[in-house]
């Protein structure tokens, strides 16, 4: 224990370095990520003819090892952050076109039929009632996606991508328990906190109508 | 008003409305009913265009409703369906302003219409106005469905079975209020209906459809005492003509007796 917090007081300005590495890296490559995956996730629900290749291939890219994906963007982008991000890009996508899919596709389609015969255009439609109605569940894709992304940027290391996998690996390499020890509890740590922020987006996102329970 | 010609739906090679010709007047309460897959509520969608015929034309106080946009169309229809279909998460003021809003009016004139149309269902402004769909019960969620469709004061309403996801008490209550509404703000409205109780209550004219024809457009009344033929019997059953029997006991013979081939 000792020697972990002396560990800590020596390096700590190599912990907070890695540490703001692997929060940009993460944040980066899941905004990213939201960005493609919900106009994507949309566009699906409006062509429904291609979105099992959409998905399918989503599927696919989710199912590579992601130790495998990293090595793969070596011949490709390199070594360093960049691959990295386009990495956990890559991976970010599926939670959240999912999440964005099965939430516009689960609005009960009364409600479309009524919006539709009440005189609203297809795009007030989905910007009034299906994403409003959808938002908490693409929110929540959103959620997994940045968690399971903090966890999978600790790979990013082995690319030379820096973050917190770093002190992890290179722990590992020099049997220091007390660095491996110190990048694990602090990607822990940072997913915690990632998990509360990100519920509590969803919380806000969340139209105040539907957060009402029935009385009855 | 509203006016069928030689309208037909078929969807592949299912033949869904045959020949429709009808005439809808202005101010009426109109009801469509029949059996399930009778093509009541496909004749009924066809009017605001959620539904297009494969042949014939609709034509609204003469206006070819093909060439019109569907979008402005709808707006100026009041729609209202079984499943209510409030938008949880709008407040009730804010769905009941809804059309209104759509078609940019003048958001001073919208209040005081939201505030207008609450107190006339019942439902006071300064309580209801910024609850949320959730916290209201069915029967005063299908008020105010009801309401929505009027907020634009469009001259046509169309109601899809709007009354018989209810209980039975609310349901009492809301066609009561309905009729009453009905008279007061002159609106023409096609109500599609499987209920043959809510139709001879409710109706100025009803039309019981079969098969995607229409076998018989009669008032109440007359429906009850010359019905059309056996299929109309039936449908009506022979309960409830035997009550207009006793009710009309100076019924021309020829309809007091029932025929024949009636079921008893």
């Amino acid at each position: 224990m000792s020697g972990f917090i002396q560990f800590l007081t020596d390096r700590y300005d190599l912990v907070l370095r890695l540490l703001w590495e692997h929060s940009y890296i993460s944040l980066i490559a899941v905004v990213a990520g939201f960005l493609i995956a919900v106009p994507l996730g949309i566009l699906l629900t409006r062509t429904e003819k291609i979105n099992t290749y959409v998905i399918g291939f989503v599927n696919i890219l989710q199912t590579l090892p992601s130790l495998a994906l990293l090595g793969l963007m070596i011949p490709l982008l390199g070594i360093g952050a960049v691959p990295a991000i386009v990495a956990l890009f890559l991976y970010s996508l599926l939670p959240m076109l999912r999440n964005t899919y099965t939430g516009i596709r689960e609005v009960d389609p009364a409600l479309i039929e009524a919006a539709r015969g009440m005189g609203m255009t297809s795009f007030q439609i989905l910007w009034k009632i299906e994403l409003p109605m959808a938002i908490s569940i693409i929110m929540g894709g959103f959620r997994t996606a940045t968690i399971y992304t903090i966890s999978w940027a600790t790979l990013a290391a082995v690319i030379g991508g820096g973050g917190l996998g770093y002190l992890v690996f290179t722990g590992l390499g020099l049997a220091n328990d007390n660095m491996m020890i110190t990048g694990a509890l602090a990607t822990a740590m940072l997913a915690t906190i990632a998990d509360l922020l990100t519920r509590n987006i969803q919380k806000m996102c969340t139209p105040k109508g539907l957060k009402i329970k029935r009385a009855d | 008003m509203i006016s069928f010609h030689q309208v037909e739906k078929s969807i592949g090679n299912t033949s869904i409305i045959k020949k429709l010709d009808l005439e809808v007047k202005a101010g009426e309460l109109f009801v469509l009913i029949g059996p399930s897959g009778c093509g009541k509520t496909t004749t009924m969608k066809m009017i605001n265009r959620l539904i297009e015929p494969t042949s014939g034309k609709i034509e609204i106080n003469g206006e070819d409703i093909s060439q019109t946009n569907p979008v402005e169309l709808r707006r100026n229809i009041g729609y209202v369906i079984q499943q209510i279909a409030l938008f949880p998460h709008m407040t009730i003021g804010e769905n009941v302003a809804l059309v209104p809003n759509l078609k940019k009016q003048e958001r001073a004139r919208t209040e005081n219409k939201v505030d207008e149309l609450l107190d006339m269902v019942g439902l006071d402004p300064k309580v209801f106005k910024n609850r949320y769909p959730a916290e209201l019960s069915g029967g005063q969620q299908q008020r105010v469905g009801v309401i929505r469709a009027m907020a634009a004061d469009p001259p046509i309403i169309l109601m899809d079975e709007p009354f018989s996801a209810l209980d039975p008490i609310s349901r009492e209550q809301l066609q009561d209020e309905f009729v009453r509404l009905q008279k007061t703000i002159n609106k023409t409205v096609v109500f599609v209906t499987h209920d043959m109780d809510e139709a001879i209550k409710i109706a100025d004219r009803i039309c019981l459809m079969n098969g995607g024809e229409v076998v018989q457009v009669d008032t109440p009344e007359q429906m009850l005492q010359h019905p059309a033929n056996e299929f109309v019997v039936n449908f009506i059953g022979a309960k409830r003509l035997r009550k207009v029997k006793e009710l009309h006991p100076n019924m021309p013979k020829k309809a007091a007796t029932l025929p024949k081939w009636s079921i008893s």
